[in-house]
């Protein structure tokens, strides 16, 4: 088996709601190695969450329709049976979610909710489990884990649960961890512990890592490469290195100035995409882009560009990029270094 | 804990205040002399005033209160004029098969009514969830009286499966006191079921989007599970709301049903009691049935604590 854990290929979610069908992920591809850590990058309503919540088939199923096919270890996900899922759920693949405050269930104890998915997935009995749950919380840093795994959620503070979240989900060992958003709703200074604590945790368990964000200051700290989204589809996909040193997509370099320098004045201006990510029932006929882009021309406006291959390992959704790059990039202001950002 | 419990039966106090306020006024403002329907149309009126006298219905309506309402505090609601006995007494000799009536009413409202609430929000859409949903539109809107008469003729007179009208004390046997009961509990408890299965639909389907839920499902939690284990216990706080603040309109819809079954129990009590105009046991049976909606309520709130650790904790 090669090293290649997770491929999403052509990928395309549809959801039928009251005001007919659309289409909220729309032929995304990209894949995860083993130990990898990619970050999927947007704004908000870019279609992350839901490219997440498909790998897991999370979603209502009722009401959704995949097209494409999402391998895990060579097998497809999309065609699982349902018990397959259960098996896969939380044992090969897990996910921490964006609220901690109400991704844990109010009614039950911490450690009865980590047990709840030890059991399911491991040969132990209810004490070996109970104490596997006591040595999760311990390795995620919550002090007193023997008096914290008796208590509540709505005892724990949002940065304890979310600590709790991760024990939860690596109890395990899980081969590819999602992490949609895990520090969004965290104070600024919990935010960078947990984000060390997930990349100390992805070193030492050698997962797969999928880390979802619209902060490219996250993607800095712990990821390798990098797939930007926008409005459903896979813009630019590149290296870390490669995204900072030369974004080649106007809105992955949009979103790359937008981004605070820690050396820069402090009341430095910061730049803004203009305008708005479209609904999904009004998606622009060409580029998806167009209508906030500065390098529109006609062509961008009627034809839809397509995710080329550029150098080796680099891929772009644009009809000017190299145009663009000769120009300098957005407002002319083309970044040749890593620059170090704000977490 | 033990404070809650205090705190909340001291404020049972200025509730029975107001209660007994306002049914000694009714009371007191219901055209006809009392004395003059006690005696009947053949009484003199001497003999009316003597009775009067007796009865104290000549002092002032306040002093008449106070007097009535500080034997209340002490635990003597006065004596039946009628059946001569304390009123006490002729309350809990009614109480037993109004209760009867209501409970068996309630739990029959809660095993249909859960578990077809359960499976409306599970296939929220389907046929099924329809066609439940229709039925119990249909419960909340027929009258409990319309239901038991309809009841009467097809179960009771038609197909002759069960007794229509009369009571059994439990002394006679359980079939016996249950048999009896069926028809009335099924009437009263219509409109009861309707409303739980209504409740637990919605709450089921609030909390079968809740993010823990979806985070039980990434464990790989099973289907079955994730209702059980995660929902339902979540489901059943505002579940637990409407069957403890129902249970007292419940204990109401009885009168009306024991009405149409002929069952001796407080519904009767009160009806007769008002067509004699024996005072007493009318104020003393509201009085006590406002106390035991009170305390109730109080055993509902308790067990929210059990369900609901968040409650528990916010109580120590
Ligand atoms: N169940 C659903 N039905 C219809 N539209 C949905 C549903 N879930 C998400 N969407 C839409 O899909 C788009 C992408 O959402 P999402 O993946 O949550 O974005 P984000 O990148 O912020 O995580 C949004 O426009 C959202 O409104
Ligand atoms: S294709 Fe055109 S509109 Fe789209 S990003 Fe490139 S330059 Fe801008
Ligand atoms: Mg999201």
């Amino acid at each position: 088996m090669s090293d290649l854990l997770l491929e999403v290929k052509n990928l395309k979610v549809h959801f039928d709601t009251e005001n007919g069908r659309v289409t909220a992920v729309d032929d995304v591809s990209f894949s995860v190695k083993q130990g990898e850590t990619v970050g999927v990058v947007g704004e908000s309503g870019c279609g992350k969450s839901v490219t997440a919540e498909s790998i897991l088939r999370l979603l209502d199923e009722k009401h959704t329709n995949y097209e494409g096919n999402i391998f895990f270890q060579e097998k497809d996900i999309l065609r699982f049976r349902y018990s397959e899922l259960q098996k896969l759920r939380g044992n090969d693949i897990s996910m921490i979610f964006q609220d901690p405050m109400s991704s844990l269930n109010p009614v039950y104890t911490v450690g009865n909710q980590i047990v709840e998915a030890l059991l399911l997935h491991q040969n132990l009995t209810k004490k070996e489990a109970e104490e596997k749950a006591v040595d999760m919380l311990r390795l995620t840093g919550i002090p007193l884990p023997e008096k914290r795994v008796n208590e509540y959620p709505h005892e724990l503070s949002g940065g304890m649960r979310q600590r709790v979240m991760i024990a939860m989900a690596l109890s395990c060992k899980p081969k590819l961890l999602i992490a949609d958003e895990p520090t969004t709703a965290l104070d600024v200074t919990i935010q960078s512990q947990i984000l060390d604590l997930i990349k100390d945790l992805k070193d030492e368990f050698n997962m797969g890592t999928i880390m979802i964000t619209h902060d490219l200051g996250v993607v800095a700290e712990v990821c390798t490469k990098v797939v930007v989204m926008y409005l459903g589809q896979v813009i630019e996909e590149a290296s870390v290195e490669s995204i900072f040193s030369s974004p080649l997509h106007p809105y992955t370099q949009g979103l790359l100035k937008s981004i605070p320098h820690i050396e820069g004045p402090r009341d430095e201006k910061l730049y803004v995409i203009e305008g708005k990510v479209p609904t999904l029932n009004q998606i622009p006929a060409g580029c998806r882009f167009a209508p906030r882009c500065e390098f529109a021309t006609d062509l961008c406006r009627t034809e839809k560009p397509q995710l080329d291959s550029y150098e080796n390992d680099r891929k772009v959704r644009c009809w000017h990029f190299k145009e663009i790059q000769e120009k300098g990039g957005v407002m002319n202001g083309n970044r040749n270094e890593s620059d170090k950002v704000r977490s | 804990m033990k404070g809650y419990i205090l705190r909340r039966l001291l404020s049972l106090i200025p509730v029975l205040f107001v209660v007994a306020v306002v049914v000694f006024l009714l009371m007191h403002i219901t055209p006809g002399d009392p004395a003059a329907v006690i005696l009947g149309p053949e009484a003199s009126p001497d003999e009316i005033a003597e009775l009067r006298e007796n009865l104290g219905l000549n002092r002032p309506v306040t002093e008449q209160f106070v007097s009535w309402f500080g034997g209340v505090l002490q635990g003597d609601l006065g004596n039946s004029i009628f059946m001569k006995q304390p009123v006490l007494q002729a309350f809990f000799e009614h109480l037993g098969p109004t209760l009867s009536l209501a409970i068996m009413a309630q739990i029959l409202a809660i095993v249909v009514a859960i578990p077809l609430g359960i499976l409306a929000a599970k296939f929220r859409g389907s046929f099924l969830d329809q066609t439940f949903m229709g039925i119990s539109l249909l419960g909340i809107s027929i009258p409990s009286f319309l239901l038991g008469l309809f009841l009467i003729l097809l179960v009771g007179v038609e197909l002759k499966w069960l007794p229509v009208a009369g009571y059994k004390p439990l002394n006679d046997g359980l079939w016996n006191h249950i048999k009896y009961l069926i028809l009335p509990a099924i009437a009263l408890g219509s409109m009861q079921a309707a409303l739980i299965a209504r409740m637990t639909r919605s709450s089921m389907l609030d909390v079968l989007n809740a993010n823990y839920i979806k985070t039980a499902r990434s464990k790989g939690v099973k289907e079955s599970f994730i209702v059980i284990k995660h929902t339902l216990r979540n489901a059943f706080i505002p579940i637990l709301t409407i069957i403890g603040h129902t249970f007292g309109t419940l204990v109401a819809g009885a009168a009306v049903v024991e009405t149409v079954f002929n069952i001796p129990g407080i519904g009767q009590l009160i009806i007769n009691s008002v067509e004699r105009r024996d005072f007493a046991v009318i104020q003393g049976s509201v009085l006590l049935i406002a106390v035991s909606y009170v305390l109730i309520n109080l055993v509902i709130d308790l067990l929210y604590g059990v369900i609901d650790p968040r409650v528990r904790l916010g109580r120590k």
